[in-house]
């Protein structure tokens, strides 16, 4: 398959069938589905339509910046809060009008609302406690041995709330969630209180939870890299819609629009005019005259669209060099370089066209010697990478 | 030259410390001293060491009865009114309404409880509420200078003070956890009984200590709504002091309701944590 964006992108789990259109799957394959649902609080809309079907065991991420939603879709599969318009089913029953205590669902909240008059595994037991006919004293003890032993934290049983680390609270109120064997589990930035090394440690441990429960998980973050690293799909959201949702490779190779190729990784945009289309191809002009071929976006017919390339996907030359076939070259001047291990990221003022980023690995690098800030070069565009973007909503 | 440290909290305490003996030991002191002498012919205070005052006591028993007897039923019926109301001020009233509505509670204070026990004597005499009950038919309904406008009396003067730690306890209250249960499958009126009320119950033990031990010196609005015939020790108390001047027998029955009170105190705190023991041994319902 071709990576549009980014010709030289990281490898990236890529499923050909996960890859495909995402909201087209059948629906007995699904565990929970947003149809048109729209949250208003007094004049924000806080969702609007939403539409997404989260499958049967997969890890979904929402991702978006603060205010844009993702709590309130939660919030939503939750039961905390009710719809304004459109559904929310669960197990294909529409739960819309049913409160929190009759879902399915367990939510790890952002601050982990743990009980602090209750100890370690009181606070585990809690839910199997609730379940009416009652459940005998023993099996819960079990099931929560069990759950505490996943997690990690047998030997704390005993032990008060206020005497656990962060790290430790976290693992308490996932053994809580999932000692109910939820359909879904919610998890509302659950690492957002933690320091970075435990952060990266905790992805890693909620990661292979998911994998031995197959329990659905359901993520909100604004952290870029826990999404791509964590997700099956994520599903981008802006301004309380969904921008796009698809495979953390699919986002980046095939970012739909400007919002979403400028918030999953780093990419340049520009404007372009439309001259034609052949194949799959589009010749786009750029503002300094020179002539590109880029991806095309589908059912699009406008003469002027922004295109985004990644900035592994360019490379530099210096103007002497021989120039590779198929590559459009923009003369431009480098105005900053900066070396960061593996690659070296440069800054280019391309002639008649802006600011440009350029990432050359340490290889290529190495081979030609670098380039000095001043020095004037010659950025190359291979045919067919970059895309056409779909304009903005 | 530096000071060692203990020397340095010594000095530090030394205020403290003859506070606290001035103003409660020494009083104590002269108390007890006095509650093992005799009344002088004229009235107050003759040196002597006998234990006569003390054997005398059975004499006031009806007011340790009704001290005994009316304070923790008025603690309690404080409790049952207070609850709901801060529980309403806290958790269900708006934001915008909730500072409104906190300073109606106190705007009582700003009254003397002498008048205000006086609006009372209106109201539970013959033409106030027995009068409107006389119209629904129950006649013959005696309210004033009975046990029950004491225990009205009290409740309505001691409420406040109730209300406030109840209302601290429940407006902190993480409203989160309570999401938290629900999430976890618990009906809201067991997420009450289960989170709320045990996390409540700091407010709910200070406001009943608060009230209950000012309640056993209460005088005034016995000697108001009691008429003379529901008195309690603190109405004894004056009786002795102030009226028949017998300082000794008054010191006796002073000393006896310290130690009264602090017998219950003691056991009250003991219960408590009991309470708190068994919610950790057993876990709550
Ligand atoms: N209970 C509420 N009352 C009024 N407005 C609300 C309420 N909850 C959320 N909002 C508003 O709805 C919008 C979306 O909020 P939401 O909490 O879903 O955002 P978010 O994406 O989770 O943001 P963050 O990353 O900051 O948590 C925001 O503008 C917020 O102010
Ligand atoms: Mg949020």
């Amino acid at each position: 398959m071709l990576d549009a964006l980014a010709a030289t992108g990281k490898t990236m789990q890529q499923d050909q069938q996960m890859s495909n259109s995402p909201d087209k799957t059948i629906a007995s394959d699904s565990v929970a589905e947003f149809i048109g649902t729209t949250k208003r609080f007094g004049s924000i809309t806080a969702a609007d339509g939403l539409s997404l079907r989260i499958r049967r065991g997969e890890f979904l991420s929402f991702l978006g910046p603060s205010g844009c939603g993702k709590t309130t879709a939660l919030r939503m599969l939750a039961g905390f809060e009710r719809p304004t318009e459109g559904d929310v089913l669960i197990d294909g029953s529409n739960v819309s009008g049913l409160p929190a205590h009759r879902r399915p669902v367990n939510m790890v909240f952002q601050h982990y609302a743990l009980f602090p008059h209750m100890n370690v595994a009181q606070n585990v037991g809690y839910g199997l406690r609730q379940r009416r006919p009652r459940m005998p004293k023993a099996e819960i003890a079990q099931k929560v041995a069990k759950a505490l032993g996943t997690v990690r934290l047998s030997d704390f049983s005993d032990r008060r709330i206020w005497e656990l680390s962060g790290g430790q609270q976290q693992r308490v109120a996932l053994a809580r969630a999932i000692v109910n064997e939820p359909k879904i589990l919610l998890l509302d930035e659950p690492m957002a209180a933690l320091d970075a090394k435990l952060r990266g440690e905790m992805q890693r441990e909620l990661l292979a939870l998911q994998r031995s429960l197959g329990i659905t998980f359901v993520l909100v973050t604004h952290d870029q890299e826990e999404a791509l690293a964590m997700s099956d799909r994520i599903c981008i959201m802006g301004n309380g819609r969904i921008a796009q949702v698809g495979t953390p490779g699919d986002l980046y190779d095939r970012p739909r629009s400007r919002y979403v190729a400028d918030f999953v990784g780093k990419a340049n945009i520009l404007t372009a005019e439309i001259i034609e289309t052949r194949d799959k191809l589009v010749t786009v002009r750029l503002r300094s005259g020179a002539l590109v071929a880029v991806q095309q976006n589908p059912d699009d017919s406008r003469a002027q669209a922004d295109i985004a390339i990644r900035p592994e996907a360019l490379s530099l030359a210096a103007p002497d060099a021989p120039l590779p076939v198929a590559t459009a070259t923009l003369p431009a001047r480098v105005t900053h370089r900066t070396f960061l291990g593996d690659h070296t990221e440069y800054l280019l003022e391309a002639d008649d066209l802006g600011t440009l980023q350029v990432n050359v690995p340490q290889q290529a690098e190495r081979v030609s010697g670098g380039h000095d800030v001043g020095a004037r070069v010659h950025v190359l565009w291979p045919e067919g990478t970059g895309l056409v973007l779909a304009a903005d909503d | 030259m530096a000071m060692t440290p203990s020397r340095a909290r010594g000095l530090l305490l030394t205020p403290a410390g003859l506070w606290y003996a001035a103003l409660l030991l020494l009083p104590l002191a002269v108390v007890l001293i006095f509650s093992f002498g005799e009344r002088s012919p004229i009235g107050g205070y003759a040196p002597g060491f006998t234990f006569a005052q003390y054997a005398n006591l059975p004499a006031r028993f009806a007011a340790f009865r009704n001290t005994l007897t009316l304070a923790p039923i008025g603690t309690l019926a404080a409790l049952l009114i207070a609850y709901p109301l801060a529980y309403f001020l806290a958790v269900k009233v708006t934001p915008k309404w909730k500072t409104l509505l906190l300073v109606l509670v106190i705007v009582p204070f700003w009254t003397s409880i002498l008048i205000r026990s006086y609006a009372w004597i209106f109201l539970l005499g013959g033409k106030g509420i027995p009068a409107l009950l006389a119209h629904l038919g129950l006649e013959d309904i005696r309210l004033l200078n009975t046990p029950f406008a004491v225990l009205v009396g009290i409740v309505y003067g001691y409420l406040p003070l109730m209300v406030f730690p109840i209302y601290v306890a429940l407006e902190k209250l993480d409203k989160r956890l309570l999401e938290a249960s629900a999430d976890l499958g618990t009906p809201p009126w067991r997420s009450f009984l289960q989170i709320t009320l045990p996390l409540s119950m700091p407010g709910v033990l200070t406001g009943c200590m608060l009230v209950f031990i000012l309640l056993m010196g209460e005088f005034l609005i016995p000697a108001i709504l009691g008429g003379g015939k529901v008195f309690f020790v603190g109405n004894a108390l004056v009786d002795l002091f102030l009226q028949s001047r017998n300082w000794a027998f008054g010191s006796a029955v002073a000393v006896a309701l310290v130690v009264v009170m602090l017998v219950v105190v003691a056991l009250y705190s003991r219960a408590v944590k009991r309470f708190g023991a068994t919610r950790d041994d057993t876990g709550l319902m």
